[in-house]
């Protein structure tokens, strides 16, 4: 219990809390946070110059856009021209793909945002997730290309757009996924070859540029290859691709076995489960904990570099955007054109970082009561 | 009858260093055989020998009839017939207290999950943990996940069950309920060999005491005459240090 004095003394002093109204103390602390020292004022200088810096940018986006457009010629204006992106909608999306068969385009969407809300849930996580992934993948196959079922063919010449990077995105990474688990056991055996060679897979991989990769498995790669062995184009670019994301992948998983104490393995063996049962059920789910934030990561990069297709010639979403802008009847739409395709890369990556955020919280709450 | 382990002209080098000299050293079945000695003096090794989770390079293992070598098929048999249980629990830590007991049945004895399940809570209710079968091992103290450990290798159903100082890792006032554990299932008749440094457990249950230094086997005695009249220099030596510590 203290004294009349110092109770008498701490409420001269600052602690004047008790009396100020709460809304008062509340407002003086925002400024505070503001301009408490000579850092937050610089912050707050900062961040009004950089908001100022905005307000062009919200005028043309916004304010002086134009939404929608009896003709083109509206455009010419100034200001933001949104009424591009809905007319060019379905050239961005689905490029080249034959507008009647579009509707299959969209179903492949749909599955693929289906799959992956299904995988979000860690409950149904297991082998049979991996069969419903596995026939998903091939009825979009199917779907995408034709030619069964009175399905007219489409080449994957004339496929494009979003479906082409999601399918793209969604298979590298998980096609690389058990190279990568291998390649990771891989560099960690005891026996020399075998880590050897899944050192010099890793190393090689990763010292290459993925424009590289992409150059030497689209143009270089059928030049060697016998001419009856008719690959397709988008098959080699998706190869390269996943064996980039395998390298990359395998050092993450890499990082994860290694925190992972000796006596999980020990156990597992005294028990009797089998060495790929012990990776699968014991191992991998361990080490994949410990690593989800580089995992994440990966990911993300890995999204973003699907993009880069566009420089073998593989009609992605962002090559059909630059496609959509060269159209000489609109007056030069690209920034509104990228800007559309960056916001929906920006959703994409944004969802995986916050889902990646959310089973970690799951996880540590876990192993601490 | 045969010997539940019976180990002959045992060697293991840990590269130029010899771990273990000419170790014999048998088991009959349901007898209790309690392994001292100071550290570094190879209990472990030799225990860790019995389910070749260490190879040997010289000598033979047989567990229940079975030689530990290098067919797969024998080794699997062998660690069918042996449960372990470490010093460190070894618990699975992304899995429920129930999901350790079952999924390892389920892995390696490919058991229908529903027996699986029922099996591990006859072991869980009688290593008195059952209350706990939802919690992850991370929750629990150091005492309950030892006798998790116990039941995740109790429900294997072995005939052996090797422990590694089981009770080492663990704060004073949680040794008790894992030794009485321990002793239960002596009680209940299990061929037990336990590494321990616990010389009431090793007087209250074990049939013969094993005494080694340096990687050999010293002395093998019943534990009234190793305790009270020990016939080797260095175990009187060792009896000494642990009386005045
Ligand atoms: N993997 C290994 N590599 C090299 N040397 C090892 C290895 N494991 C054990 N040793 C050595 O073998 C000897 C015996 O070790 P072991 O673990 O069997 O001793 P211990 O009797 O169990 O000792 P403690 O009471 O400390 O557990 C020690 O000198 C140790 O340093
Ligand atoms: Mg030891």
């Amino acid at each position: 219990m203290p004294t009349e004095k110092t109770t008498f003394t701490s409420l001269h002093t600052g602690g004047s809390m008790t009396q100020v109204p709460e809304r008062q103390s509340r407002l003086s602390g925002f400024v505070k946070t503001l301009f408490g020292d000579r850092l937050s004022i610089a912050l707050t200088l900062i961040s009004v110059l950089i908001i100022y810096a905005f307000v062009p940018v919200i005028d043309w986006a916004l304010i002086r856009a134009h939404w929608t457009v009896a003709s083109p010629a509206e455009c010419q204006s100034g200001g933001a021209c949104w009424a591009f992106i809905g007319a060019k909608l379905r050239l961005i999306l689905f490029g080249l793909y034959p507008p009647e068969e579009q509707w299959r385009a969209v179903i492949v969407i749909v599955l693929i945002m289906a799959l992956v809300l299904l995988t979000l849930s860690p409950r149904f996580w297991g082998a049979r997730l991996l069969l419903v992934w596995a026939a998903g993948i091939a009825v979009m196959l199917v779907l995408m290309g034709g030619g069964v079922m009175g399905l007219p063919p489409v080449p994957t010449s004339k496929w494009g757009g979003l479906p082409v990077t999601l399918l793209l995105a969604v298979l590298s990474l998980g096609l690389a996924f058990p190279f990568s688990v291998v390649l990771a056991l891989g560099r960690r055996s005891a026996q020399p070859v075998t880590r050897g060679l899944s050192v010099l897979v890793i190393e090689l991989v990763r010292g290459l540029p993925l424009v590289g990769l992409l150059f030497v498995a689209a143009i270089l790669m059928p030049l060697f290859l016998p001419p009856d062995w008719n690959i397709d184009k988008l098959g080699r670019t998706l190869a390269a691709l996943t064996i980039f994301a395998a390298a990359y992948l395998a050092e993450v998983i890499r990082g994860g076995l290694q925190g992972l104490p000796y006596g999980q393995t020990e156990a597992a063996q005294a028990l009797g489960i089998p060495y790929w049962r012990t990776i699968w059920h014991i191992v991998l789910p361990q080490a994949i904990q410990k690593v989800i934030p580089p995992l994440t990561n990966t990911a993300i990069v890995m999204v973003k570099n699907t993009s880069l297709v566009l420089i073998v010639g593989v009609f992605d979403m962002l090559s059909a955007a630059r496609s959509a802008a060269t159209d000489p009847m609109w007056p030069a739409p690209s920034a509104e054109a990228y800007l559309f395709v960056a916001m929906i890369y920006f959703v994409i990556c944004y969802g995986i970082a916050a889902y990646s955020r959310h089973i970690e919280t799951d996880l540590t709450a876990r192993s601490h009561s | 009858m045969t010997l539940a382990i019976d180990v002959s002209g045992l060697n293991k080098y840990y590269g130029n260093y010899h771990a273990l000299r000419d170790v014999d050293f048998s088991v009959e079945e349901r007898q209790r055989v309690v392994i001292c000695g100071p550290s570094g003096s190879g209990k472990s090794t030799l225990i860790r020998c019995l389910n070749r989770l260490e190879r040997h390079d010289g000598g033979r293992i047989c567990i229940g009839g079975i030689e530990l070598g290098d067919n797969l098929r024998d080794l699997d048999a062998v660690r069918r017939e042996a449960g372990m249980v470490f010093q460190h629990f070894n618990l699975f830590p992304h899995m429920t207290v129930l999901e350790n007991c079952v999924m390892p049945q389920v892995l390696s004895r490919k058991t229908a999950r529903r027996d699986a399940v029922e099996r591990a809570h006859a072991y869980l209710e009688r290593v008195h943990i059952l209350d706990q079968a939802t919690k992850y091992p991370g929750q629990l103290s150091g005492g309950q996940q030892q006798r998790v450990a116990i039941a995740r290798a109790l429900c294997m159903q072995p005939r052996i069950m090797l422990f590694d100082e089981p009770t080492s890792a663990l704060d004073p006032e949680m040794i008790r309920e894992v030794l009485d554990t321990m002793v239960d299932l002596a009680e209940g008749g299990m061929t037990m060999v336990v590494v321990t440094h616990e010389m009431g457990f090793a007087r209250q249950v074990a049939d013969l005491v094993v005494y080694m230094e340096a990687g050999e086997i010293v002395e093998i005695a019943p534990p009234d005459r190793f305790f009270d009249a020990p016939q080797d220099e260095r175990s009187r030596r060792f009896l000494s240090k642990l009386v005045t510590a």
